[in-house]
């Protein structure tokens, strides 16, 4: 089998994974398993955060906004672990604090899920900062949504990058949604990439149906990236599902919905690879269930994982050089206790 | 050793710290060629560069998420504001991110960056140029914040915030600057621990900042009336010292707070619960708060005077407080 064809039966497999994640997700939530209901899938934009994963290496940092599952299992996420953040467990990778949209491991370069609209951008400006600093060969890339393009902090890091000629890639999953706004009635132009190049970055728009062109132009970006030029990316998707697990999508026509779906990535892929003979469909049936069985693991895994200690609520407010905070209680007992007996 | 102003002492800070940790980075508006707005910073480009005195665009939220991601990937930036009045447009990365990052994400990644500003009133720099915010920051767990308001304590803390791994607020105030002393080496205090500046046993005054100074010099005038005053100079909010409160005002049964920001939700109605909580059988009288009034700063001088606490007005409150 030719490099090519491995690159995109890997990528095939990611975002196979990335979805069959999401639909367990979904099952998680209905089972009660999920802490709180604000669960963000990325359905339908699969190929954005695998095409731009791809040309990741592994000690890049990256940030993401609150739909960012995807990007973290195409950065080598253990569904396992996330899975049981999803449902605030002990074993999460933030030990149950985070959840869903606060998702981050040091080790795979995930600086952090944000529940703040355009709130992890510049933090990729800072990482961006240090690997110049240190003299590292590393980039940091910002994943978010077409929502933070209206976000004025996007702009002072994209300046600041550009400026200081960072090693750092802005990264925007346009699902032409921002909850149930449509694009085009949030911003007056859509042409983001221009935004971008008038900031002095290198801009480039792909559409997210074909998860090769995502990767083309990626690579081509990110080459500019590790030689001194930041770069803007924008990946046109659709949102197949509601903005989150509980919304309906009441305020869009079904028949937009129908044709929005028709831009599935995950279908695309599958049709070349059979359409051109390069897998077989024992092979697509044997990916499909390892990957079934791997994602089912990951839900028994959360839902069998411990709740939480509760009195760890108090730590990592500071480091531990720092006092911990005194829980309410003690004040009041300390408060009541007659200093005189 | 020689007088220093408060200036130089967070400058000498500053310098012994970057030539002993080479991941400091010093980072905001102004702060290399112009040498920064209130002279904090003049000369140490020469000394550092423009690889670690980053003068930045006027973007404190861009520049302060930067700082953010450099803490949070291997770096010990320190980031100026000009004005802690500007904060606002940073509060996102300062309250929602910087302070939250270890928590949210269960202890795996610190962020260990300090944010130095200044603050207060005294040069009828009008509303917008003379807030004192620090009740905003205290009220943001995960965050630290050193307030001092002597050269030893502008030293001292702030070489210790450079070695600390959660993220610092620093808040110096615009009318020290100029404030000259000795960097006292036998200073024995650590960070977190109040000073007692004075000891009395009348009644116990709390404060810091610039208001050290005021207490000081009304205790200085009560002593001559038979007043004897204690005051404490707090130094950091964040760790907040009760102990030594409470222990003082257990010995005097009266506490008076000064501060300079405003009252309402301000730190003087946290400092004045915990005293309540914590010495409330030994006390003879209310708590007194004496703080900033509840308005805007007007840039008139004589309006601007009469809004924070004035030497004469602890004085004459004090004697209130006292029944004399
Ligand atoms: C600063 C801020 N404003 C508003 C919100 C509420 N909110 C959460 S997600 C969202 C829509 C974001 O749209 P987009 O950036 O396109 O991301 P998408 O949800 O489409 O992936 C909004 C308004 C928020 N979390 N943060
Ligand atoms: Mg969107």
């Amino acid at each position: 089998m030719d490099t090519k064809t491995q690159t995109m039966i890997r990528m095939y497999t990611q975002m196979l994974r990335i979805r069959t994640f999401e639909e367990r997700v979904g099952e998680l939530f209905l089972k009660g398993g999920t802490a709180g209901s604000m669960l963000h899938l990325s359905i339908g934009e699969e190929s954005a955060a695998v095409g731009v994963g791809e040309v990741m290496n592994s000690g890049d940092g990256f940030t993401t906004h609150h739909r960012g599952h995807g990007i973290f299992l195409a950065r080598g996420a253990d569904p396992k672990r996330m899975m049981a953040e999803i449902g605030g467990k002990e074993d999460g990778y933030c030990r149950g604090k985070g959840g869903s949209m606060h998702i981050a491991d040091n080790d795979l370069g995930h600086l952090g899920a944000n529940a703040i609209v355009g709130g992890g951008i510049s933090h990729v400006v800072g990482a961006g900062l240090t690997y110049q600093y240190l003299g590292k060969e590393q980039v940091a890339v910002a994943f978010f949504g077409d929502g933070a393009m209206q976000q004025g902090g996007l702009y002072e890091s994209m300046n600041l990058a550009a400026l200081w000629k960072l090693p750092v890639m802005f990264v925007c999953i346009n699902n032409e949604y921002g909850m149930g706004t449509r694009l085009d009635r949030a911003s007056a132009s859509l042409e983001f990439a221009k935004r971008a190049e008038t900031f002095g970055l290198n801009g480039l728009e792909v559409d997210g149906l074909d998860v090769c062109r995502v990767l083309q132009d990626a690579q081509e970006l990110m080459d500019g990236v590790r030689n001194g030029t930041p770069a803007f990316l924008k990946v046109d998707c659709y949102r197949f599902h509601g903005h989150a697990r509980k919304d309906k999508s009441h305020y869009r026509e079904e028949e937009e919905e129908h044709k929005g779906r028709e831009k599935d990535p995950i279908a695309h892929l599958e049709n070349q690879l059979v359409k051109n003979k390069l897998v077989t469909t024992e092979e697509l049936e044997r990916i499909k269930s390892q990957i079934d069985n791997e994602m089912d693991e990951a839900m028994e895994y959360a839902l069998n994982s411990s709740e939480p200690e509760t009195m760890q609520r108090f730590q990592d407010v500071y480091a531990p050089e720092s006092p911990e905070p005194l829980p309410v209680d003690e004040r009041i007992l300390q408060a009541l206790n007659d200093p005189l007996s | 050793m020689s007088q220093i102003t408060y200036r130089e002492a967070l400058r000498i800070a500053l310098q012994e710290s970057m030539r002993e940790d080479s991941t400091i980075i010093l980072m905001g508006e102004d702060v290399g060629h112009y040498g920064g707005a209130y002279g904090v910073t003049k000369g140490m480009i020469e000394e550092f560069g423009e690889k670690r005195i980053l003068d930045t665009p006027i973007s404190e939220e861009g520049i302060v998420g930067t700082a953010v991601g450099s803490a949070m990937t291997g770096l010990r930036p320190v980031v100026e504001l000009m004005y802690v009045d500007f904060v606002m447009l940073a509060m996102d990365q300062l309250a929602n991110q910087a302070a939250k990052i270890r928590y949210m994400f269960g202890g795996q990644i610190s962020v260990p960056m300090v944010m130095r500003a200044q603050g207060g009133t005294g040069r009828s720099g009008a509303a917008q140029h003379s807030q004192s915010l620090e009740a905003w920051m205290m009220h943001t767990p995960g965050l630290l914040l050193a307030i001092p308001a002597t050269v030893t304590d502008a030293y001292f803390l702030l070489k210790h915030a450079l070695k600390l791994s959660d993220p610092v607020v620093f808040l110096e105030h615009k009318m020290l600057y100029t404030l000259k002393g000795e960097i006292n080496t036998s200073d024995s205090l650590s960070w977190g621990q109040a000073a007692v500046l004075r000891q009395g046993s009348d009644f116990t005054l709390v404060t810091y900042s610039r208001m050290v100074h005021r207490a000081l010099d009304a205790a200085e005038k009560l002593a001559e009336i038979g007043i004897q005053a204690e005051v404490i100079d707090l130094r950091t909010l964040y760790p907040l010292d009760t102990e030594t409160i409470n222990s003082s005002v257990k010995k005097t049964g009266r506490a008076l707070v000064v501060t300079e920001d405003c009252l309402t939700a301000g730190v003087s109605a946290e400092l004045s619960a915990r005293i309540m909580e914590g010495s409330f059988e030994f006390l003879e009288e209310p708590v007194l708060r004496l703080a900033g009034e509840d308005i805007p700063i007007p840039v008139s001088p004589s309006m601007e005077k009469e809004a924070v606490p004035s030497v004469d007005r602890i004085f004459s409150t004090a004697k209130l407080l006292l029944r004399k």
